[in-house]
């Protein structure tokens, strides 16, 4: 698997990493296994939205809502029915992806701003929906205390399923960008008007891209209830898209772990900066100007700038 | 005055009111987001951070002058003016080097403002709740078509929204500066081709859009309670007025605002729980038979 996505010193890099993520509950505390824990799901979150956004070009400015339906739904399916709970896992993604079909087909006739502003529409008519619906989604509270199969329970289970769900997500995602498929949504990206010349059906293929994102953020939702379990409204509320937007940028949305990378750096700062002041967001602000003033292709644009070769493979410069 | 209320109950009428009074305020603000887009083509997310600020910069101003009427109006043109620096720092300082840049930059640059701007407030005013009193003169009610009473400070914001939209009219299609923003909304270059500094001109655009924001605020205080987080739901609210009514132009935006403000409160008559869905549904249904806005946009 990591053959096909790294090569040379990456490889290497790649089996350690791996190595020690594994071996990572034999050391950590808790505290931190929970953040890991964070970091991968929320990096499997910024990397499904880089399927549409970086590679696919398109404005998904509201894909927090996937998230949140996909999370919801199997909250719902946990607390609400007595079904299996391996059952509630499978539904909370494919709720998430009949979503992205539903608002893709919505809004896919419209291009750019204007679909950005019609997604934000009607995400944001979801979260209204969930926020206000008190009876069945517990309104501003959220769900808490979700019961969870024996497995999952302890710490060191639930981060183990979330490392391997999502490995397994970022190999599926990665054959995806890699596939006949990826190549046309890349080249619909580029130039939409070139690819519906040489026979590329461009509405289908963006339709089918919002949909596999929707599915991957669904998956990234579901994994939260495992990690955290908990639900809140504020998992489908605007501004986290627009942080999920910020973590692509950061880490690099023009590389595949680059938003796994942004992630990461801005949990763990928001981890660290949280202890000592209550002005998060002021320092992510801030953060966020530098990268776009100094760093425009991101933190891994910037390290492909200066070592040319190596580590990561870049799927596109512009 | 009875023939009315036969045709439009009481309980709808003073709906079709209230939701004209929060169609003020909206259009205030989306028609300064709407002349950014259209002239910038920034899609300014801080622009509702802005409008928060106008609110707790007139709680200030009304409180330093001890609450009266004196307070009122100061707070009225002085928090309009306080945002309006602010913009004008925040352009020089920052977005003037990236006016190049493709449009995600600029959101999420945008986006980075409202993130520090929500910060700075609760640096400087604190996380609790504000109210700015209803000035002596608007205090009060007024009947109308007989017996409807209606607040007399809503009946105020009726007043002040048309006289914004025309001023805001004048200037755009008669004065020089307007002209010179319409051209430089077209062709940026061209303008600048034949001698004119457009930086600066898109800094004054700029700063006038962020002044009404501004003013939104201001005249928004006395009626709600001015608290960290209102940004963030109004902001969502202006884009799609702005979409809705065709990106950069004014009268769309009034068109917007008005559609956004009475299918909100009338959508209450119909369904308490969620009357808030309305003007999302018609946002939907506007955006599917006119993907580019109801009127003409400048893009």
């Amino acid at each position: 698997m990591l053959q096909s996505m790294l090569r040379g010193k990456g490889l290497i890099w790649g089996y350690a990493g791996l190595i020690i993520l594994f071996l990572l509950p034999l050391i950590l505390p808790r505290f931190y296994i929970y953040i890991v824990s964070i970091i991968l799901l929320t990096g499997l979150l910024a990397t499904s939205l880089n399927l549409v956004l970086g590679y696919g070009g398109i404005f998904q400015f509201h894909h927090a809502v996937f998230y949140g339906v996909g999370a919801y739904a199997t909250a719902l399916m946990l607390t609400r029915t007595g079904l299996s709970p391996w059952i509630s896992f499978i539904v909370g993604p494919i709720v998430s992806a009949a979503l992205g079909l539903i608002m893709g087909m919505i809004c896919i006739r419209l291009s750019k701003l204007y679909f950005a502003m019609l997604q934000i529409s009607l995400g944001s008519l979801v979260w209204i929906i969930v926020y206000r619906w008190y009876s069945f989604t517990g309104g501003d509270d959220g769900i808490h205390g979700i019961p969870l199969p024996e497995i999952l329970s302890s710490p060191n289970g639930a981060y183990y399923f979330t490392l391997i769900i999502t490995l397994i997500c970022f190999l599926i995602m990665y054959k995806i960008v890699k596939s006949p498929f990826g190549s046309a949504l890349q080249g619909i990206r580029d130039n939409p008007v070139r690819s519906e010349m040489i026979g590329i059906n461009v509405k289908r293929h963006q339709l089918l891209a919002l949909i596999i994102a929707g599915f991957f953020a669904g998956v990234a939702g579901f994994l939260f209830v495992v990690v955290d379990t908990t639900v809140f409204p504020d998992m489908l509320f605007w501004t986290l898209s627009l942080e999920i937007c910020i973590m692509c940028l950061l880490g690099g949305w023009f590389s595949f772990f680059g938003p796994m990378l942004g992630a990461a750096i801005i949990i763990v700062l928001r981890t660290f900066v949280s202890t000592f002041t209550s002005y998060w967001t002021l320092v992510l602000g801030i953060l966020m100007m530098f990268v776009i003033f100094f760093l425009p292709n991101g933190v891994l644009g910037y390290v492909e700038e200066k070592l040319h070769k190596g580590l990561i493979e870049p799927v596109i410069k512009e | 005055m009875d023939f009315i209320y036969t045709i439009f109950p009481p309980k709808v009428l003073s709906q079709v009111f209230v939701g004209l009074s929060r169609t003020t305020i909206l259009f205030i603000v989306s028609s300064g987001l709407s002349l950014i887009l259209g002239v910038l083509r920034i899609p300014n997310v801080a622009h509702g951070s802005l409008y928060m600020i106008g609110a707790f910069m007139a709680f200030t101003i009304s409180k330093v002058f001890g609450g009266g009427d004196i307070g009122f109006w100061l707070a009225l043109i002085g928090a309009p003016l306080g945002v309006a620096l602010v913009s004008l720092i925040a352009e020089r300082g920052v977005f003037q080097f990236l006016y190049e840049r493709e449009h995600l930059m600029l959101l999420l640059l945008t986006f980075a403002f409202s993130l520090v701007f929500g910060d700075l407030v609760k640096i400087v005013w604190g996380a609790e709740y504000k109210s700015v009193p209803v000035p002596q003169v608007f205090q009060g009610f007024v009947n109308l078509f007989g017996g409807l009473p209606f607040p007399l400070y809503n009946l105020f914001l009726l007043i002040v929204g048309p006289i914004v939209a025309v001023v805001l009219w004048l200037i755009v299609n008669k004065t020089k500066i307007g002209k010179i923003a319409r051209a430089a909304a077209v062709d940026r270059e061209m303008v600048g081709a034949v001698g004119i500094n457009v930086s600066w001109v898109f800094a004054i655009v700029f700063v006038i859009g962020c002044l009404l924001a501004g003013l939104g605020g201001a005249l928004v205080a006395p009626t709600v309670s001015v608290t960290l987080g209102m940004d963030h739901t109004l902001i969502i609210e202006a884009f799609l007025i702005v979409i809705m009514g065709g990106l950069g132009n004014i009268w769309g935006a009034l068109l917007g605002a008005l559609i956004f403000g009475l299918s909100q409160s009338l959508g209450i008559l119909i369904w308490s729980q969620f009357g808030i869905v309305f003007p999302y549904a018609a946002v939907i249904v506007v955006l599917l038979f006119r993907p580019t806005g109801l009127l003409k946009s400048t893009w």
